[in-house]
């Protein structure tokens, strides 16, 4: 891992920037007012980094509430407010975010781009987001308005009609949730809107669609899709407004209205959701995978086939999450039948993964441990998935302990593992220093360990008949040693995040310097200086291939003489 | 034809799958020791031995797929690690094969194809199965945060604790149920004897139980319907055809008058009880809260958060938050004395 200045034309020589001797306001005001899509990209992902620790705080209270048959840690109000709070605030404020902050600071550097195609739209996005996220927490504050202070939505993050009525759901609460996502939901539009345009007409010569890197196809389809998922959660959230405010009967079942059709506006939203949030990470490993085993992406072509496939048939499985509200016999059949069919391209995926690595010689850094785990568990949750898919079986396991065990294997196994690697991997390139290895690992594997206490035991006291959104538990029903195991592995789950908190903190001031290519990587963010400077590129930089920096440090061995 | 399928199901997927069998018998030997844990492999009724069929067919397949990946991507993590004498250079690159990957898109189509197909099958015998004349009609109606059952065809309305007949192979006596909600959406689940089936305001739904064993069932509401989801616990007692009837009969009767609890009868007449509980032959006709008219045959009060005693009785009334907190029963605000007369009478209520 060789600490090398590469010949790359278009790479800027530069010293790393000095340290601002500018004033605070100064600096704070640079901030707020940047159009950089690597400040922007920053702040995205400080901001997720931020609200992690607040829903992994309310994690750790739901777990503390659980870990005993009748507790009295959180009285039931405060319960539902907690998985409310966290589900929402993970899905909205910090795996949306956190991913679109990926694809903000590197698409254009991995394209070649001096920015994105829009950067006052980016910004514009940034702090509509920032400012949804604000609204959902005011909602502690303000929820019961004039009523009292201390409130929180308490609907669930589902959010299932008729509850959310104002019959059921008094004060504000419901509203600041409604109306955050609705104003975090067009910041996502605009930063879809930018991804796809600075992917279709930013990339620098040489960089045909099949050269991009995979990360780059998988935030253009990734954009592509959230285009057509957060606009029906959009209009149900101005709908549930409207019948909050304005005497509508859209969900309003006391006046006719349908709480079924409130479920399919919100699961056409919220299944290609969980890709809208996979896929990112699916261009993560796909980037670290490769460089830490040192082969090139084993079927190109096919990984931006499946990677496509599954955007078109995730739009198509939404109703597998209602298989027990009474759909017809042959309805649920068709949901069983598109929902397997997401298995072949996410099983070409696995696959391709695996024979990356076969062959390979594989280093085990921190980013590649946290990919390996995620190959692992990715796995699992994929296999879990069919079996939910099953409607039969699925009549027994929705809305048990077992669903939740599955989609924290989704998003905590397989996102926020490979959100792991991507800081992991690219901190060096942002700040100019490595993250400490050593911390890293145990960052690691305490993290590995608590993750599967927690979600392993999950499926079982699934099994078992536990359903998901009870504040507590009976103790005659065989749960409780379960729950037990279940919370000592979300505390420590809890220490591992504290030591990735403080590893970004020590390590931003006393890590190790890292050059501009520590991991002797081959796209072309490697190629400029660490941090890379104001607008990335002097001259816009040429491609051959989809591993430039593989071009250049083996002249004798290109890539492109391969390359169909 | 339904039996036979699910039997079917079962044989099918009793071949290739010693190990998963082997969890899974470790799992319902604990969910019995766990004393009435409502496990999925324990299951009592043809639907929740059916589904229970398919997912061990379906364990297997799963299972299968996971020691094969699972094994060779740890077969290649430990073979492909770079060695301590390793002499930096970079091992071959291989940028793909078409062969390779039309083998691995085939081979997970078959599997898909074939776990549809068995998957349809159960749906079908499950959701769409004939209702035989026999069977017996209950409607339930979820509540925040209990659950109503009545009868029509018998004529009686009850609480939280639903009794069925036994049903057998020989002399099916099936319970379709008629599922539907005063308010929000909830969830009815007992999993020992079938899937969950939701209940959902202007969305009539049906589901059906035959369970083969007497015994009580534990089941809860399983779709979050605010604060107090968790305690709306429900119980099945599935009994003899001779003890069903006898159960019948004495439901199908008014409220017990007995003159030793006159005043207690006196004060729950007299005071907001009526808005909310009905109790048969008393003035007290209120729908929003459950059927008092038989409480004291029911083993739970507050939808099984609490045993049916005295005690309990007592301190629900004065304070149902105590149990229940959010729970949509007043404090009823009486004196001592008024406590011990209503608590009196409502024990009589057999």
């Amino acid at each position: 891992m060789a600490d090398q200045t590469l010949p790359m034309s278009g790479s800027l020589d530069v010293t790393p920037r000095e340290r601002s001797r500018a004033v605070l306001l100064e600096w704070l005001h640079g901030w707020v007012v940047t159009v950089d899509h690597k400040r922007l990209g920053i702040l995205y992902v400080v901001y997720s980094i931020f609200f992690l620790l607040v829903a992994g705080a309310e994690a750790l209270a739901i777990r503390i509430q659980l870990a005993w048959p009748n507790q009295h840690f959180l009285s039931p109000q405060v319960y539902n407010r907690m998985f409310t709070m966290h589900g929402t605030t993970m899905v909205f404020l910090v795996g949306m975010p956190i991913l679109f902050g990926f694809a903000n600071y590197l698409v254009p550097l991995m394209i070649g781009a001096r920015d994105m195609a829009f950067p006052r739209l980016n910004a514009f996005s940034f702090w509509l987001t920032a400012f949804g996220g604000l609204l959902l927490y005011y909602s502690f504050v303000g929820g019961f308005g004039l009523y009292g202070m201390g409130s929180a939505p308490d609907v669930g993050w589902w959010a299932y009609a008729p509850l959310t009525a104002k019959a059921f759901s008094p004060g504000h609460a419901t509203d600041y949730w409604a109306l955050a996502l609705i104003v975090s939901g067009f910041g996502t539009l605009g930063t879809a809107i930018n991804v796809i345009a600075t992917t279709l007409s930013m990339r620098c010569r040489g960089m045909s669609l099949l050269r991009m890197p995979l990360f780059v196809w998988l935030m253009l389809v990734v954009s592509a899709l959230t285009l057509v998922t957060i606009t029906p959660l959009t209009a149900a959230q101005i709908m549930l407004v409207i019948d909050r405010y304005l005497g509508g009967h859209f969900f309003d079942t006391q006046a006719g209205g349908s709480a079924v059709v409130w479920m399919h506006f919100f699961w056409i939203f919220g299944h290609p959701e969980v890709y809208v949030l996979v896929m990112p990470a699916f261009g993560i490993a796909s980037e670290v995978i490769p460089v830490f085993s040192r082969k090139a992406i084993f079927g190109y072509p096919a990984m931006v086939a499946a990677s496509v496939g599954i955007a078109f048939v995730s739009l198509g499985v939404w109703a597998h999450h209602m298989f027990t509200v009474g759909m017809t016999s042959v309805g649920n059949a068709f949901f069983v039948l598109s929902t397997m069919l997401v298995g072949i391209p996410t099983g070409i995926k696995i696959f391709n993964w695996v024979a990356t690595i076969w062959g390979g010689k594989i280093r085990f850094a921190t980013p590649m441990l946290f990919c390996i785990g995620f190959l692992f568990q990715f796995l699992i949750a994929g296999l879990t998935g069919i079996m939910l898919s099953v409607a039969p079986w699925n009549w027994q396991l929705h809305n048990s302990y077992f669903v939740i065990a599955h989609f924290h294997y989704v998003l905590v196994g397989a996102i926020v593992f490979n959100i792991f690697a991507a800081i992991y991997y690219w901190y060096p390139k942002v700040t100019g220093r490595m993250l400490s290895e050593t911390l890293g690992k145990w960052h690691f594997w305490l993290f590995l360990i608590g993750f599967h206490i927690t979600f392993d035991t999950m499926h079982f006291v699934g099994f078992l008949g536990m359903p998901r959104s009870i504040y507590t538990f009976e103790p005659d029903r065989g749960w409780n040693h379960l729950n037990l195991i279940i919370s000592l592995g979300g505390m420590i789950q809890g220490i591992a995040v504290l030591i990735f908190a403080w590893n970004l903190v020590h390590s931003y001031f006393r890590g190790k310097v890292a050059g501009n290519d520590p991991w002797d990587a081959w796209t072309l963010e490697w190629a400029t200086p660490s941090p890379p400077p104001v607008y990335n590129f002097a001259i816009d930089p040429e491609v051959h291939s989809r591993r430039p920096l593989w071009d250049l440090k083996h002249p004798e061995d290109p890539d492109w003489k391969y390359e169909a | 034809m339904i039996r036979e399928q699910s039997a079917r199901a079962i044989r099918l997927s009793s071949l290739p799958m010693v190990c998963v069998a082997a969890v899974v018998a470790r799992q319902s030997a604990w969910a019995d020791a766990a004393q009435g844990s409502p496990s999925i492999f324990a299951p009592a009724s043809t639907p929740a031995s059916s589904i229970l069929g398919l997912s061990l067919f379906v364990l297997s397949i799963t299972g299968g797929i996971f020691f094969t990946v699972g094994g060779l991507l740890a077969w290649a993590i430990i073979r492909y690690r770079a060695r301590r004498d390793d002499d930096g250079s970079e091992p071959a690159q291989i940028y793909g094969s078409t062969q390779v990957e039309l083998a691995w898109t085939v081979i997970p189509i078959l599997i898909v194809v074939v776990l549809f197909l068995t998957t349809a099958r159960i749906i079908f015998a499950i959701q769409d199965a004939p209702k035989p004349p026999a069977a017996l009609d209950v409607t339930v109606v979820g509540h925040q945060f209990w659950w109503e059952f009545r009868y029509p065809k018998l004529g009686i309305v009850t609480a939280n604790e639903l009794h069925v007949p036994v049903s057998s192979t020989n002399d099916p006596k099936p319970t379709y149920l008629h599922l539907l909600s005063s308010d929000v959406d909830h969830s009815f689940w007992v999993p020992q004897l079938a899937g969950k089936t939701d209940l959902i305001p202007n969305h009539p739904n049906d589901t059906w139980i035959d369970p083969l064993h007497t015994g009580v069932y534990l089941g809860q509401c399983a779709q979050f319907c605010g604060v107090e989801h968790a305690k709306m616990l429900l119980r099945v007692y599935v009994d003899t055809p001779e003890q069903f009837a006898a159960w019948v009969n004495k439901q199908k009767q008014p409220g017990v008058q007995d003159a030793s609890v006159a005043a207690g009868r006196h004060v729950f007449e007299t005071q907001a009880c009526t808005n909310c509980h009905r109790i048969t032959g008393t003035a007290a006709t209120g729908t929003f809260g459950p059927d008092l008219t038989h409480l004291a045959s029911r083993a739970t009060i507050a939808s099984g958060a609490a045993l049916n005693t005295p005690e309990n009785l007592r301190s629900w009334i004065n304070a149902p938050d105590h149990f229940k907190p959010g729970a949509l029963m007043p404090a009823m605000q009486l004196n001592d004395e008024q406590v011990d007369q209503l608590v009196a009478y409502l024990t009589t209520l057999h």
